[in-house]
């Protein structure tokens, strides 16, 4: 920080991402919120914890490794060049700009920044598969989606040096793809080896509802998660960077904010354009449940997704009315997959993360046709072929296969479904027996006080 | 002794860089992290395998099961 502009620059910066991860912890409340009231009763506890304990798991495993492989593989490695080196090492758990550094004041707060897409990426896994998975094997699964899958599709499509940015024109600014399409991708991997809950489908293969015990929870956890999301938007840009330290082919000496590939963009953008694809996700969703609660707050958020892509760029009613549109689509496929191949996704996060986002990243495609992808020379201009093979690389190649080949890893060694009996007694009976136990030996012992014995 | 590397704040701050205590021992601390993480997978996999096996003995009839599902309400 060599003069009082540069400290600015520094400290605004460092202090805009450490409030965005402050926001985004929300998301992390609200999915907890929504996860407890979907679960039924006898299993509170224990879908609180799952989800809960994926917070350090992923923390830890993200310093480790998977910060190290963000900046290791934005080559491939191997399709436009080798492992980077210099800046994967500077990046490593071993580095000393990874721990408190006088000369490095934006690592930390960067890095929990990524942090905080990691949990939600294994926030969005957990909610579809509760009721039935051992909670070993869902912490397992976290790591895998918060520390690899999903930062390995960072590298690729959501670094400015990315290979899908170079050679597809890959746009992706807020993340359809690279977080909501991912993580709806990998649950559903998961779930077609994990199967359904118990009850779930009836004999003749009819679903039956499995109401969630408290919709008001549900809801106020959806309601927070839009809170959160406004942390998870601002996150994605770069607040404020001169076109010299760009230093592609932008001229002048106007300073902007970007997208995480450094093409510019403003914070009025895509707060319009958030508030409109959420009003257009909303909209539909209630629409098209014909007023349920869950499905209107969930359109919400399956309207933000979709517009995701390109809400850098897009007019706010093309954003309303592209998370309309993918809310449409998302809800239908959540039924017919539900109906045609027996899925049950107990909260419908392949829906509003899977199928939205990958329904985002194919608009995006056509609607910002020709648009430049990076500041940088030699790129390919966004176009509908490169977003579509993106959408398949997101949400097939690195979400659902990891998540169908470590399930059936976790299955074949019987470690991934709870016992059967324990699913149907619920995974709290045991403890609430106990507690209910000390409980009433407390209460009698004070009673016989009372008596005076 | 001095863990940090700094002894004094009569420095320019431009040429202070990391000041963590016990510098140069960051993969020895990566290694004794990466023990736990792995063993605390390990370990609390075997908790929650004990822990169904023993609600299995304990509950696993049909009366408690029975009960347990009628008490959800």
């Amino acid at each position: 920080m060599g003069n009082n502009l540069d400290a600015l620059t520094t400290i605004f910066t460092e202090f805009y991402y450490w409030l965005t991860v402050a926001l985004m912890f929300l998301i992390h409340v609200g999915f907890c919120m929504y996860e407890v009231g979907a679960s039924r009763r006898r299993n509170h506890m224990h879908t609180l914890l799952k989800n809960s304990m994926l917070i350090p798991l992923v923390t830890i495993t993200f310093f480790f490794f998977g910060w190290w492989i963000y900046w290791a593989f934005p080559n491939g490695p191997f399709i436009t060049g080798g492992i980077e080196w210099e800046a994967a090492n500077a990046n490593s758990p071993v580095s000393d700009i990874m721990g408190t550094n006088l000369s490095d004041r934006i690592t930390g707060v960067f890095w929990a920044a990524f942090l905080l897409f990691s949990w939600t990426a294994a926030s969005i896994v957990s909610g579809s598969v509760i009721e039935r998975i051992n909670s070993g094997a869902f912490w397992i699964l976290a790591v895998l989606i918060g520390s690899g899958a999903w930062i390995i599709d960072a590298a690729w499509g959501w670094h400015y040096q990315g290979w899908m940015v170079q050679l597809l024109g890959y746009h992706d600014a807020y993340a359809s793809g690279v977080i909501h399409a991912v993580a709806g991708g990998f649950a559903l991997g998961v779930l077609v080896v994990l199967g359904p809950r118990l009850g779930k489908f009836a004999a003749d293969g009819k679903p039956r509802d499995i109401l969630p015990h408290n919709p008001w929870l549900v809801c106020i956890g959806l309601f927070l998660i839009y809170t959160g999301f406004w942390g998870f938007y601002v996150a994605c840009n770069v607040p404020l960077i001169s076109p010299e330290a760009i230093g592609g082919q932008i001229t002048g000496e106007t300073w902007t904010a970007t997208t995480i590939y450094l093409t510019p963009t403003t914070l009025g953008a895509i707060t319009f354009n958030f508030l409109m694809s959420l009003s257009g996700g909303m909209m539909m969703g209630y629409f098209v449940s014909k007023g349920n609660a869950f499905w209107t707050y969930s359109g919400g958020l399956a309207g933000i997704i979709t517009a995701s892509a390109g809400n850098d760029l897009y007019h706010p009613i093309q954003a309303m009315i592209i998370g309309g549109v993918g809310t449409y689509i998302a809800y239908k496929l959540h039924y017919w997959v539900e109906n045609k191949f027996k899925i049950d996704d107990a909260v419908g996060a392949v829906a509003v993360h899977g199928y939205a986002g990958f329904i985002g990243l194919v608009i995006c495609g056509f609607v910002l046709w020709g648009h430049p992808s990076s500041p940088y020379e030699g790129y390919a201009a966004i176009n509908p072929l490169g977003n579509f093979i993106g959408a398949i690389i997101m949400f097939g190649v690195l979400g659902f296969l990891p998540g169908y080949i470590a399930s059936k890893i976790l299955h074949a060694f019987g470690l991934l479904r709870i016992p059967k009996e324990v699913e149907l007694m619920g995974l709290d009976f045991g403890t609430a027996q106990e507690e209910e136990a000390a409980a009433r030996e407390v209460r009698e012992a004070e009673i016989a006080m009372a008596n005076g014995k | 002794m001095n863990t940090t590397g700094v002894s004094s704040w009569a420095v320019d701050l431009a040429d202070v860089g990391a000041i963590y205590p016990f510098q140069g021992l960051e993969l020895i601390l990566l290694i004794i992290a990466l023990i736990f993480w792995i063993w605390w997978h390990i370990a609390t996999f075997r908790m929650e395998f004990d822990r169904q096996d023993e609600k299995i003995r304990k509950y696993g009839n049909s009366e408690h099961i029975t009960n347990a599902i009628e008490n959800d309400k």
